[in-house]
């Protein structure tokens, strides 16, 4: 029996409301006691205890919406890499993709992505199942031998389906299996040939642009679906306040529906692309100032309940491009926390919410055992300073693609210590 | 006075003292070409080359010519997309021909950035021949040098530019420049073929060729592009040219001595009438002569800058 005792740490907890500084006390990768309470209660012999000097501790983070390179672009990313950059980050429950090549959507897909993130990672992994077979956008994957064996939600990933009965009818069947359904929601005609959010900066740049109701309109077709069909349904990206208008208004008629956002929608804009700068290129596209501070109050008001990374690595081949021809996406694991605090630093979101979103709420929308230090959960624990400084180099980014959009970036507050089931994983030192 | 740019990626950036340094220049130049001997020694030695990336007869001669009248060696490279479909990025493209050490490149791409992104790469100067939608700023120097011989000074004069905005470098590159320079800019365009915040661009916008045309010192048309205008964002051809076609009725709208401008290629019959094209307010072949003219004080211009010539 081994026992690890972190002291003088400030635990924040959402799932039991504490913010308090205290102790952990962690028994084989289990919490065995908690708070101002666990303090002064003498450590066993042979237990290992670490001066946390005040800083914070809170549940570890937990990542839904991940893209990996493995199976198909390994030299972009693996499991391995992304479980490192994890680490880094403060992240140890991470839901991967299902755009890979192979498609995750087939049994023995996910079981691939179980057994390399068992051998190869310390992170727990938990892979998505495709919606439909090879994302056609047609047929449905075997929900049901998919969520047996552990997926962790039904989604297509980057594609938003574009017929409403095929949605409807995995809307309708995932609810037999308690899957929930997680769709990015962007239509594909509006959004053709478009490079950046609409507006003038991409008439300047002589870009077409994105409109919002590209990702509207099929965000309001889905949560009618999900109304009709009481679906569990989770609007992955979102990007305009006008989203969130129909989020609120689908929560308060209690209909099953959940928003998360990427971290990239909260903490950049659409200025940030410059001259043309690819790694800017994201999807949803990056909005203005104005839509960014509306949906930093979504996330403190409760509508959105998710911060995802959106980590989507790409290399030169796919970024080193003219603009248009370039992909979209940015790494994101290594950031997420660090640029989160950015909305602590600046009073518009409180840190409590923030662990909320970050570990919490997707933990509980996903079924993940994560995002509590309640007595008994896995030891998954993220301890960061809020308050020292860093800078992001691109030199030092773990992800084997470093197209980041935070290179160079300053932070204030920094990961120093990342433990799953009671090991440290990653240190700072 | 000297010019502060490396690079010309675009008329954004560029000041009013810049432009009238490039148009003074171009005014000499234009001396030269009507000379027997055209050719000067200015650029003797220099490598020039001509990287069009989207076929382009009229454009890539006029640099070719403008190079050959300065002495400059000119190189022509037609690439399509045919390095592009073989799989070498355009950056790769930009590094092979940067080893062949070039003084100047003179690019043109389908994607806007792209010229932007290979000036990065080499360590020659690059003059932007047109990049997708973004700009096309020897078209907006042409264009103004064209004006001010015509009308003696660009600012204040009403310039309305009519067509498809949407897709259009050349409409970009001139609203910069002519409200750099302190004209007023009118655009006239159906509203399918208009930017989003075109009111924000720094000009006024009208969906009547009658009224956007009162009193316009110049009327530039803009070409259209045939797949543009079967349905996709004009029904057709002749629902185009009864409303936005310049014919005279239109023209008569204007000043009497009002200048008729077009970057070629034209479409007669779709955006302009032929009668108007070739009439006496046209001075579309001025323009192809200012094009030689510019892009030779360009090129030296920034061969000056760069301490090569």
């Amino acid at each position: 029996m081994t026992t690890r005792i972190l002291e003088n740490v400030r635990i924040i907890d959402p799932s039991q409301q504490m913010d308090e500084i205290g102790s952990i006390i962690i028994e084989n990768g289990k919490i065995a006691a908690i708070g101002a309470s666990a303090r002064n209660q003498g450590a066993p012999d042979g237990a290992e205890v670490i001066n946390c000097n005040g800083q914070i501790a809170v549940p570890g983070l937990v990542d839904t919406r991940v893209f990996i390179g493995e199976p198909g672009s390994e030299y972009r990313e693996t499991i391995a890499s992304a479980g490192k950059a994890a680490a880094k980050g403060g992240i140890t429950s991470i839901v991967t993709m299902p755009d890979t090549n192979p498609v995750i959507d087939d049994v023995a897909l996910l079981q691939f992505i179980q057994r390399t993130a068992r051998d190869t990672t310390d992170i727990h992994v938990h892979p998505a199942s495709a919606m439909t077979k090879g994302l056609n956008g047609k047929e449905m994957t075997e929900f049901g031998l998919m969520m047996e064996a552990g997926a962790a939600c039904i989604t297509d990933g980057h594609k938003t389906l574009r017929n409403a009965a095929v949605i409807r009818r995995a809307m309708t069947y995932a609810r037999d299996f308690g899957a929930l359904i997680a769709c990015e929601t962007q239509d594909a005609d509006l959004a053709a040939g478009g490079m950046m959010n609409e507006g003038l900066l991409a008439s300047w740049l002589g870009f077409s642009g994105i409109p919002k109701e590209a990702e509207i309109i099929p965000l309001e077709r889905d949560v009618r679906l999900a109304e009709l069909t009481g679906a569990n349904y989770h609007a992955a990206k979102i990007s305009v306040p006008q989203s969130s208008k129909v989020i609120r208004r689908a929560k308060d008629k209690n209909l099953n529906v959940s928003a998360g956002i990427s971290i990239n929608n909260l903490t950049l804009n659409e200025v940030d692309i410059g001259e043309y700068r690819t790694f800017f290129k994201l999807s949803p596209p990056l909005r203005s100032e104005e839509e960014r501070l509306a949906m930093v109050e979504a996330i403190s008001d409760g509508t959105v309940d998710v911060i995802c990374s959106s980590h989507d690595p790409q290399d030169v081949d796919t970024k080193r491009l003219p603009f248009p021809h370039a992909a979209e996406g940015a790494i994101g694991l290594e950031t997420m926390l660090a640029a989160a605090l950015r909305l602590h630093h600046s009073d518009q979101v409180s840190l409590s919410r923030l662990v909320e979103v970050l570990s919490t709420k997707p933990a509980e929308l996903y079924g993940l055992d994560a995002g509590s230090l309640r007595i008994g959960s896995s030891a998954d624990i993220t301890l960061f300073d809020l308050e020292m400084p860093w800078v992001h180099y691109k030199d030092e980014i773990v992800s084997k693609s470093k197209n980041s959009a935070f290179e160079d970036a300053r932070f204030t507050g920094k990961v120093l210590a990342t433990i799953v089931s009671g090991q440290t994983i990653y240190s700072d030192q | 006075m000297s010019f502060p740019h490396r690079h010309l990626l675009g008329i954004k950036g560029l000041s009013e003292p810049d432009i009238f340094y490039l148009l003074d220049k171009a005014e000499e130049a234009v001396k030269l070409s009507l000379q027997r001997e055209k050719k000067t020694s200015t650029l003797r030695g220099l490598t020039q080359i001509n990287l069009f990336f989207e076929a382009s007869t009229r454009t890539q001669a006029s640099f070719e010519l403008a190079g050959k009248r300065l002495g400059a060696d000119v190189m022509n490279m037609s690439v399509g997309n045919s390095s592009v479909k073989k799989g070498e990025t355009l950056v790769d493209t930009a590094m092979t021909l940067n080893a062949m050490h070039p003084d100047m490149l003179v690019v043109r791409h389908s994607s806007a950035g792209a010229v932007a992104l290979l000036a990065q790469k080499v360590d020659c100067a690059v003059i932007n021949a047109g990049d997708g939608a973004h700009e096309h700023p020897t078209q907006a120097l042409l264009d103004a040098l064209t004006i001010r011989r015509m009308k003696g000074t660009v600012g204040r004069l009403t310039v309305a530019i009519c067509g498809d905005v949407l897709h259009s470098r050349v409409a970009r590159s001139n609203i910069l420049l002519l409200n750099a320079l302190g004209a007023r800019v009118r655009i006239i365009a159906p509203r399918t073929l208009l930017p989003t915040g075109i009111k924000q661009m720094g000009a006024e916008v009208f969906s009547s060729m009658k009224e956007g045309l009162k009193d316009a010192d110049v009327v530039m048309m803009l070409r259209l592009q045939r797949e543009r205008m079967e349905g996709a964002f004009v029904p057709s051809v002749r629902e185009y040219f009864r409303f936005f076609g310049l014919d005279a009725e239109k023209l008569s709208y204007a000043k009497d001595d009002a200048l008729v401008m077009h970057p070629g290629p034209m479409n007669r019959g779709v955006e302009i009438a032929s009668e108007i094209a070739d009439g006496p307010q046209s001075v579309i072949e001025q323009q192809v002569e200012m094009g030689v003219a510019v892009r030779m004080a360009v090129m030296e211009t920034l061969m000056l800058a760069s301490g090569r010539n």
